[in-house]
């Protein structure tokens, strides 16, 4: 495969020809911020936090779903993109119903995460406090839809992974949410295997083991790319 | 004509409220009324939330007490799991709740009520407080402030946070007593003992120079309401609820906290955010009952430790039957700081708070738990109805300051009696209208289910609502 030849923050990187930016970013050792990304799926470039500025390309583009391209050159970490990551993280926190002090996943969270390391101090829009409810029908797990960021990542495990199509989104723009088969209550779901890997794969708190306290929910993303990996490559090795 | 004065906000308690005094024609006190103007709505909010998240955001309800909330939180939860938690788990909590009465007990001595009469009810106002404290007796302050700490950091060490722990929840504890943990409350133990003496000895001065303030401040009869262990001995977290009168005598015992609500009616006043809970075989208000230190002082027969039994003797000699005088919870609260502590060195010997049996795991097996607890300021009662799913359908929470209500208008109007004479409003009569009230120790964050200082406004004001005479300070 043809090798491309590129610069990204300045540093000149060769990389495969159909890697992504963010791929090629985060082998060359330059972490660009995500949310959506989870390893193991494929990316869908819905959260647009890994927007990054190419020379000669007005738009900003998400480093998750841009090939790489011979002589780009790429900032991931110009003013102008970090004011607009601010301001995606902003309009998360004001759509739904993020109250961290109480969440089960409070101390880790990939968005709270992401608003400390990009220095959101504080939401300059209107909270929108909608009414989403809470979903604690099934034996095991909990959807609570108020601290949803439709990064669907979840829908793509559940897809693309465990291969059972449980999860999909209904709906549209701020009022899409998650749903189980044809929007039923999920311990009502006949297709769901219970494998919990939505719930690993969950950024926030918002599919969570029943029982969760504050703080205690703990996601394990790697054992998503542990089979992932495995799968592919028949090597059964546990991510670093 | 009849008029009103009104004291707004009150200060050094935690929260906001206002004091109305109700003059006759002659210019004498006629009644008085304590409001409080916050509203919070905490159990509405709730509804809808997981009950295994309750006692995280209840306890959100208050910085000084979120123990008291996530500690009844967390025995609603076991009783809507239907579990009995582990032992150690049951003893995990008793002392993060004894850390909590140590220091909340501590902040109300020392910080908030200690400059009154330490310093002086007409000492300058700028000076009474806690900072006028340190600059007239800096080793005592510092003694009160290290006090005060001593319980955080049994609170941190159990739950890692001074506030808010997340660490009680539904079917026990998340975590034991460190071998560290044990070592810095043991080394810290001596000190707490010494202030805690130190307090006493100030106290026995302070009521041999207050006996007028003993007479007037709350002293009125009233039932007194708690829990006790089954052999009648102090509670602060088990047990079950007894009401006695003001002779002494026991007129209820041993009821089910689940059962609440037979026992416990609210009245709703138009005047407050606070409602005003009684005992219902009397009705309302008949059935005015105090809670906290001093009713927990009143019901139990015994401390269950040595040094705070000799104190409860001598306590109990200030009163026929029960010890009537709301300024004596100040004396109470001292018991109960002893008591703790002695608590806490009982429990340092105890090797099953190490035990990696903490949790009880169950589902939903009750559609409603109550939750009850001895908040330093009184019985805390958790009460939630649930889903088959542990979703939160209907949520009820009584709070002491709430079931102190009814007494502490009692006391506003009978110090007022004494102080207030027509329109003119002497400012240290309105310091001890309000120290009045700090003798609760009320939390109005609690319970209206917000914290802050703001200055203190009084107005006189006609039938007619005519402002005739105001003082504002601060």
């Amino acid at each position: 495969m043809a090798a491309k030849t590129l610069t990204i923050d300045g540093k000149l990187i060769s990389a495969e020809e159909g890697a992504t930016v963010l791929q090629t970013a985060t082998e060359a050792g330059i972490k660009i911020p995500t949310l959506c990304h989870l390893a193991g799926v494929y990316d869908v470039g819905a959260c647009r936090l890994c927007i990054v500025e190419i020379t000669g390309v007005a738009k900003l583009l998400p480093a998750c779903t841009t090939k790489v391209a011979e002589g780009m050159e790429i900032q991931t970490n110009s003013e102008r993109l970090r004011k607009y990551r601010r301001l995606i993280l902003e309009l998360l926190f004001a759509e739904r119903n993020h109250v961290c002090a109480v969440c089960v996943s409070n101390g880790h969270c990939e968005l709270q995460t992401l608003a400390y390391s990009q220095g959101m101090e504080h939401v300059r829009y209107d909270y929108t406090f909608p009414k989403w409810g809470v979903d604690t029908t099934h034996r095991l797990f909990g959807m609570d839809h108020n601290r949803c960021v439709l990064c669907t990542r979840c829908v793509r495990v559940c897809w693309h992974i465990e291969g059972a199509g449980t999860k999909n989104v209904a709906g549209r723009g701020g009022k899409s949410k998650i749903i189980t088969d044809l929007n039923q209550a999920w311990g009502d779901s006949v297709s769901c295997t219970e494998c919990g890997k939505c719930v690993m794969a969950c950024p926030t708190g918002a599919l969570f083991q029943k029982g969760s306290t504050v703080g205690e929910m703990e996601h394990d993303r790697d054992k998503l790319e542990f089979i992932t990996t495995a799968r592919e490559k028949k090597q059964w090795v546990a991510a670093d | 004509m009849s008029k009103r004065i009104i004291i707004d906000p009150v200060t050094r308690i935690e929260g906001h409220a206002k004091i109305s005094i109700f003059l006759d024609d002659d210019g004498n006190v006629s009644d008085a009324e304590f409001h409080v103007v916050e509203f919070r709505g905490f159990e509405k909010f709730c509804e809808g939330r997981p009950y295994t998240e309750m006692p995280g955001i209840t306890q959100r309800i208050c910085g000084i007490c979120p123990v008291s909330h996530t500690l009844a939180s967390a025995k609603a939860g076991d009783a809507l799991m239907a579990v009995n938690i582990p032992s150690a788990a049951d003893k995990l909590r008793r002392l993060l709740n004894l850390g909590q009465i140590i220091q909340s007990h501590a902040l109300s001595f020392f910080h908030l009520s200690a400059p009154d009469f330490l310093l002086g009810w007409d000492s300058a106002p700028a000076q009474r407080n806690v900072f006028g404290l340190i600059a007239s007796n800096k080793e005592l302050a510092r003694a009160g402030i290290r006090l005060r700490q001593f319980g955080q950091e049994i609170i941190e060490i159990l739950g890692d946070k001074k506030i808010h722990p997340a660490w009680a929840v539904p079917g026990g504890v998340r975590s034991a007593l460190s071998a560290a943990g044990r070592a810095k409350i043991r080394a810290w133990l001596p000190e707490a003992y010494a202030t805690t003496r130190t307090a006493f000895d100030l106290w026995k001065q302070t009521m041999e120079t207050h006996q007028r303030e003993m007479q007037i401040f709350g002293n009125f009869p009233s039932l007194f309401m708690g829990l006790v262990a089954a052999d009648g001995t102090w509670e602060h977290h088990g047990g079950r609820l007894r009401f006695s009168d003001s002779s002494g005598s026991i007129i209820a015992d041993q009821l089910d906290p689940q059962d609440y609500l037979e026992y416990i009616g609210e009245s709703v006043q138009g005047s407050s955010y606070l409602k005003s809970p009684y005992y219902k075989p009397l009705g309302f208000p008949a059935g005015i009952y105090r809670v906290g230190p001093l009713a927990r002082l009143n019901i139990c027969q015994q401390m269950g430790v040595p040094q705070a039994d000799a104190e409860l003797k001598k306590f109990k000699k200030f009163g026929h039957g029960a010890v009537t005088s709301s300024f004596l919870y100040h004396y109470a609260r001292l018991i109960e700081i002893l008591a703790c502590l002695e608590y806490v060195e009982r429990y340092l010997d105890d090797p099953e708070l190490s035990s990696d049996d903490l949790r009880a795991d169950a589902g939903i097996n009750n559609l409603r738990g109550v939750g009850v607890s001895e908040a330093p300021r009184g019985t805390l009662f958790h009460d939630y109805t649930v889903d088959r799913t542990g979703l939160l359908q209907k949520v009820n929470l009584i709070v002491a300051t709430g079931q102190n209500n009814l007494a502490m208008n009692q006391t506003v109007a009978q110090i007022a009696r004494h102080y207030v004479r027509g329109h003119a409003i002497p400012e240290s009569m309105l310091n001890r209208v309000e120290h009045g009230i700090r003798c609760y120790d009320p939390c109005l964050s609690c319970s209206t289910h917000a914290v802050g200082q703001m200055p203190l406004r009084v107005q006189i004001i006609a039938p007619d609502g005519t402002v005739l005479n105001e003082v504002a300070r601060g």
